[in-house]
C-alpha cells in the first residue's frame, strides 16, 4: 500500500472511525459515504467505534499474507463490533484463548509495513477481553 | 432478445505449463474452439476474455488487444476485443458478455475465452495478485489471504452445522477421482481422507488438499444464435440462463457468513430464467476454490439445504452415478484453477457431458447443467444453465 | 503555579523470558548471572510491537486512567532509544492515536535510558510558562541487547506515559534537578542494531556518578533528606545498580522496592524508571513523598521530587496497574524470544 493510500485512512484505522446514518440509525466499518440502506436519503456522519466486540469467526493463517511471513501462525477474524458492524482483523492471543464467541477489545499494533526502508502501517487488532 | 447456443469448446491441459506463456494458451485453446466448431474466423464478430490478473500474474494489461493479435484477428479483421475481470469469476463473466451480445443481437459469432498463466510469478506474489479479490483495505491489509477468508467460512459452517474436516476432505477426494478421468486436468490421482487430513494447514481448518491449486490454462467457447447454430454443429449446447448477482465485497460484510448470496440469488435468477428447479438439473460444475465452496455452493444453488452439503458430499450424494453430479471435470481442485479460465472451463465440460462426449465421466442422460462461477469470496456469482435440447 | 501529574499509563507487552533460557543458549551459568543483575525474566515485545505502540499503549492508558480531554493536550515528548523511525516521529503517531491532533506540539527525545524523564521535564517547563495547558511525556522501547551480550539478560519492552498539567494534580512534582556530563560508557551509532557499551566503565564514572550528583543536588537544593521520602525509585538497569546508589544516599530497601519493577519486568530502558514510578503511583497514598532520579548513558541524571496528592485515589483505578500488567505472563523459549525480537531474519 502507497504512502498517500494508507495515511488517507489514518483517523479510520487508529481509532476505528466510521460511519453512522443518521437516517436509518445504522453503523458502518469500515466507513462509508453511501448508506446501503437509504443511498440518496441517507444522511452519513463520522462515528467512533469503541471498539469492544465479539469473534464471529477466525482462521489461523499458516500460508502467509505477503509480508505477515515472520508472523504465521496468526489469527484472522471477523469481528461483531457491538454498535452492530462487523469488521476483519487480526486477534493476539495463544492457542486456546480463541473461539467462536471470544469477547475482544482493541489494540493498537503494527499491522505491516511496506518493506525494510518503507512506511510502517499501524492501525487496530484486538485481544481477548 | 435471441437464444443463444455453444457450437464450438476448447481448452488446453490445466497446469503447470512452463513452456507456454499467457499468449500461447490463450491462441490454442481460441483455436481448438474455431476448428471445433467449423469456423475460419472471419465469421468472428467479437471476443470476451475472462482475465482476472494479466497485470500482476505477468505484467500484461491489454490482454484483449494482445489476443486477438496473436490470434489473426487483428490486423486485417480488427475484430473487438474486450477483457472481461470479476476475480475468478472473470471466465464466467466473460461467457455472460458473449451470450448478451449474441442475444441482443448486435453480434452473431463470439468467441468467449478464459485464460490465466500464474506460474510465472513466485506463490508470494500469486498469493498476493489473489488477494486483491477482496478488499485490500480492510481485509488484506490486516493480513488476509483466500484460504483464510474461506476457512473463515469454514469454521462458521463447522460450528453452526456441525460439518467437519472429514466431509470437507471428501470433496476433495470426489474431486480428485473425477479428475483422473479428464484429459486436462492437473491432478490425475486419487487421494484418500488421509491424504487430506494429513496435509499442512494453510489457514486452519483448511489443509493444503482442501485448496485448489496454482494453475495455468486457458479455455474457449464458440457461441452463435440457437436459429443458426445448426449449421456449424450437429450437437449445439443451448443457453438456457445466464444470470448474475453481486454481494458485498468483504466477507464481514455479508448477511450471513456462511451463504453466499450472491450464488442463491444468481441461483434463483438462473432457475426462474429457465424456467427450472434444481431438480430438473442433471450435473453441475461449481467453484469448488476450496472444499468448503463446494459444500456451500451445493446449498446456495438449492440442491441441499443449508447445512447439509457437508453430509451430502460425505455420503456420495454428490458423486458420479448420484442424483446430482457435481464437479464432473475435477473442479478447481482437481482440474485446477487458472482463475480467469474456469468460469469457461466450466462450460466446456458442462458442453461435453450434454453432448454424450465425456468419456469415463460421462453422466448418463445428461440434459441439462449448470455452471456456477464465484469471484472473490462470494462478491460476485455468475450462473449459467445450458440445454442438450433447445 | 504547582506543576505535575495529572494521569499516568504503563504498558508491558504479555511475553517474557526467563534468564534461565537465555543462559542455556550461550552456555552461561544462569544462577551467577540472576544473582549479580537481580533479575529473573524480562519482558519481550508481541511480534508486532514496537516502541510506537508500546507508546500509544500507555498513551491511552493514561488518558483513560484520568478521563483526560485530548483536545487540551498542547505538547507530545516520546523518549526512545528504540525509535521504529530514525527520520519520523513517533510522537506524531502518538498524537494522531489519542486523538491529540493538531494543535500541539510534538517531538522524539533520545537520551539512552532517561529521555522519557526528559520529556517530563520539557512538559514541566512549558505548563510552568504558561505555553501548553497539558503535555504528555512517555518513555517507552523496545529495548536492544546484542545476541549473547550482557545487555540481552536485561534487555526488556515497555513504556509509560505521564500527563503533566497543572490543575487536578494526582501528585504534585516539586522540583526537578539534572546532572549532565559528556560520558561515553554507552551508544548505538546511526545505522547499527545493538548498543556498544564500556563494560563496567558503565558503572562508576556513569551510572553512579550521575545519579548521585543528580539526587543528591536535588536534596540540597530543596532541603530535602532520605528519611523525608517514603518512596524512592532510581533508574533500575538491573537490580544491583539501584540498589546501591539508594545506599549510597541513605535511603533503606524499604523506600525502594515498591517501585522496584526490574526482577520481574527487565530493563525497559526509557520506560524503566517511569514504570517504577508508576508502580508507586499504583499504591501511594495522599501525602506521600516520591523521589526519583533517572539516568541516561551519556550521561545524564534527572530527579524528582513529588508529593502524591487525595486526587490519586480518583484515577488509580482508572487503567490497569504495573502489577497487573506484571502478572500471568506467557513465556516464551529462545527460539521464539528470537523471532520477536527480529532475531530471525523472515
Amino acid at each position: 500500500m502507497t504512502v498517500a493510500r494508507f495515511w488517507r485512512k489514518i483517523p479510520h484505522r487508529y481509532n476505528l472511525i466510521g460511519t453512522h446514518c443518521t437516517t436509518c440509525g445504522e453503523y458502518y466499518f469500515p466507513p462509508r459515504q453511501m448508506c446501503p440502506t437509504c443511498r440518496r436519503d441517507g444522511k452519513i456522519e463520522s462515528y467512533q467505534f469503541e471498539g469492544k466486540g465479539e469473534v464471529i469467526t477466525y482462521a489461523v493463517i499458516h500460508t502467509a499474507a505477503k509480508g505477515y511471513a515472520n508472523q504465521v501462525p496468526y489469527n484472522l477474524a471477523i469481528i461483531k463490533l457491538d454498535e452492530g458492524p462487523s469488521l476483519t482483523g487480526q486477534v493476539i492471543c495463544e492457542p486456546g484463548e480463541l473461539e467462536i464467541g471470544t469477547r475482544v477489545r482493541p489494540v493498537f499494533r503494527k499491522l505491516g509495513e511496506e518493506s525494510e526502508k518503507g512506511m510502517i502501517y499501524y492501525g487496530t487488532k484486538f485481544v481477548p477481553e | 432478445m435471441r437464444d443463444v447456443a455453444i457450437i464450438g469448446t476448447g481448452c488446453t491441459k490445466f497446469g503447470e505449463l512452463w513452456d507456454r506463456s499467457l499468449r500461447d494458451i490463450f491462441v490454442e485453446a481460441g483455436v481448438s474452439a474455431i476448428v471445433d466448431a467449423g469456423i475460419q474466423g472471419e465469421e468472428i464478430d467479437g471476443l470476451y476474455m475472462g482475465n482476472m490478473s494479466g497485470g500482476r500474474f505477468v505484467e500484461q494489461e491489454h490482454v484483449g488487444s494482445l489476443i486477438a493479435d496473436y490470434s489473426g484477428l487483428a490486423s486485417e479483421l480488427h475484430v473487438p476485443a474486450t477483457r472481461v475481470e470479476a476475480a475468478c469469476a472473470s471466465g464466467g463473466l466473460a461467457l455472460r458478455q458473449g451470450i448478451l451480445a449474441v442475444a441482443s443481437g448486435y453480434a452473431d459469432i463470439i468467441v468467449a475465452a478464459g485464460g490465466e498463466k500464474m506460474t510465472d510469478v513466485d506463490l508470494d506474489t500469486a498469493t498476493d495478485a489473489l488477494a486483491a479479490a477482496a478488499d485490500r483495505e480492510w481485509e488484506g491489509i490486516m493480513g488476509a489471504t483466500f484460504p483464510g477468508l474461506y476457512a473463515m467460512i469454514a469454521r462458521l459452517h463447522m460450528h453452526k452445522y456441525g460439518t467437519t474436516s472429514e466431509q470437507m476432505a471428501a470433496v476433495s477426494v470426489k474431486n480428485h477421482h473425477n479428475g483422473t478421468m479428464n484429459p486436462i486436468a492437473q491432478f490425475k490421482n486419487e487421494i484418500t481422507i488421509d491424504t487430506v487430513l494429513r496435509s499442512n494447514m494453510v489457514a486452519d481448518p483448511l489443509h493444503m488438499f482442501d485448496c485448489s491449486p496454482i494453475s495455468d490454462g486457458a479455455a474457449a467457447v464458440v457461441l452463435a444464435p440457437a436459429d443458426v447454430a445448426k449449421k456449424y454443429t450437429d450437437t449445439p449446447i443451448y443457453v438456457k440462463a445466464t444470470t448474475q448477482a453481486s454481494s458485498p465485497i468483504s466477507l464481514h460484510d455479508r448477511a450471513d457468513i456462511t451463504t453466499l448470496d450472491a450464488s442463491v440469488v444468481a441461483g434463483q435468477r438462473a432457475y426462474k430464467m429457465a424456467g427450472l428447479t434444481p431438480d430438473d438439473i442433471d450435473l453441475v460444475e461449481v467453484h469448488d476454490c476450496f472444499t468448503i465452496a463446494e459444500i456451500c455452493a451445493i446449498e446456495d444453488l438449492g440442491f441441499f439445504k443449508k447445512g447439509d452439503g457437508g453430509r451430502a458430499s460425505e455420503d456420495g450424494e454428490t458423486a458420479i452415478g448420484s442424483r446430482i453430479p457435481v464437479n464432473t471435470s475435477g473442479g478447481l481442485k482437481a482440474c485446477g484453477h487458472p482463475v480467469g479460465a474456469t468460469g469457461i472451463k466450466q462450460a466446456v465440460e458442462i458442453t461435453k457431458q450434454l453432448r454424450g462426449t465425456a468419456g469415463k465421466s460421462q453422466v448418463d442422460g445428461a440434459g441439462i447443467g449448470m455452471a456456477h462461477n464465484v469471484g472473490g469470496s462470494g462478491g460476485t456469482a455468475v450462473v449459467h444453465i445450458f440445454s442438450r435440447d433447445r | 503555579m504547582k506543576v505535575g501529574i495529572v494521569s499516568y499509563g504503563v504498558y508491558i507487552p504479555r511475553y517474557r523470558i526467563k534468564l534461565e533460557d537465555i543462559a542455556a543458549v550461550w552456555g552461561a551459568d544462569a544462577a551467577s548471572i540472576k544473582k549479580g543483575l537481580k533479575v529473573n525474566e524480562k519482558s519481550v515485545p508481541g511480534l508486532d510491537e514496537d516502541a510506537i505502540t508500546i507508546a500509544v499503549e500507555a498513551a491511552r492508558s493514561a488518558v483513560r486512567r484520568g478521563n483526560i480531554d485530548t483536545s487540551r493536550v498542547g505538547a507530545i515528548y516520546t523518549g526512545s532509544e528504540s525509535h521504529p523511525y530514525a527520520v519520523k516521529p513517533t510522537s506524531t503517531i502518538v498524537a494522531a492515536a489519542i486523538g491529540a491532533e493538531p494543535v500541539l506540539t510534538a517531538a522524539d527525545y533520545e537520551f539512552a535510558c532517561k529521555a522519557g524523564t526528559a520529556a517530563i521535564q520539557t512538559c514541566m517547563g512549558l505548563v510552568v510558562s504558561g505555553m501548553i495547558d497539558i503535555g504528555v511525556a512517555i518513555g517507552a522501547d523496545v529495548s536492544q541487547g546484542a545476541p549473547g551480550d550482557a545487555l540481552e539478560y536485561t534487555a526488556a519492552a515497555g513504556g509509560a506515559a505521564y500527563v503533566i498539567g497543572s490543575s487536578d494534580l494526582a501528585a504534585i512534582i516539586e522540583d526537578t534537578y539534572s546532572f549532565t556530563t559528556d560520558t561515553p560508557d554507552f551508544w548505538r551509532r546511526e545505522g547499527m542494531l545493538y548498543p556498544e557499551h564500556g563494560g563496567r566503565f558503565t558503572g562508576d564514572p556513569g551510572y553512579f556518578k550521575h545519579v548521585i550528583a543528580a539526587a543528591k543536588g536535588l536534596m540540597e537544593k530543596i532541603g530535602s533528606k532520605p528519611s523525608d521520602y517514603d518512596h524512592a525509585v532510581f533508574h533500575q538497569p538491573n537490580g544491583k545498580f539501584p540498589e546501591r546508589a539508594a545506599g549510597m544516599l541513605g535511603f533503606s530497601f524499604e523506600q525502594i522496592k515498591t517501585g522496584m519493577v526490574v526482577p520481574m519486568l527487565g530493563n525497559t530502558y526509557s520506560g524503566s524508571c517511569m514504570i517504577g514510578l508508576a508502580a508507586i503511583l499504583d499504591q501511594a497514598k495522599e501525602g506521600d513523598r516520591i523521589f526519583m532520579t533517572a539516568f541516561g548513558s551519556g550521561a545524564g541524571s534527572d530527579a524528582f521530587s513529588i508529593t502524591v496528592t487525595d486526587k490519586i485515589e480518583d484515577i488509580r483505578n482508572g487503567a490497569p496497574k504495573v502489577q497487573e500488567l506484571l502478572a500471568d505472563p506467557i513465556y516464551l523459549d529462545y527460539a521464539n524470544y528470537a523471532k520477536h525480537k527480529g532475531k530471525i531474519r523472515v
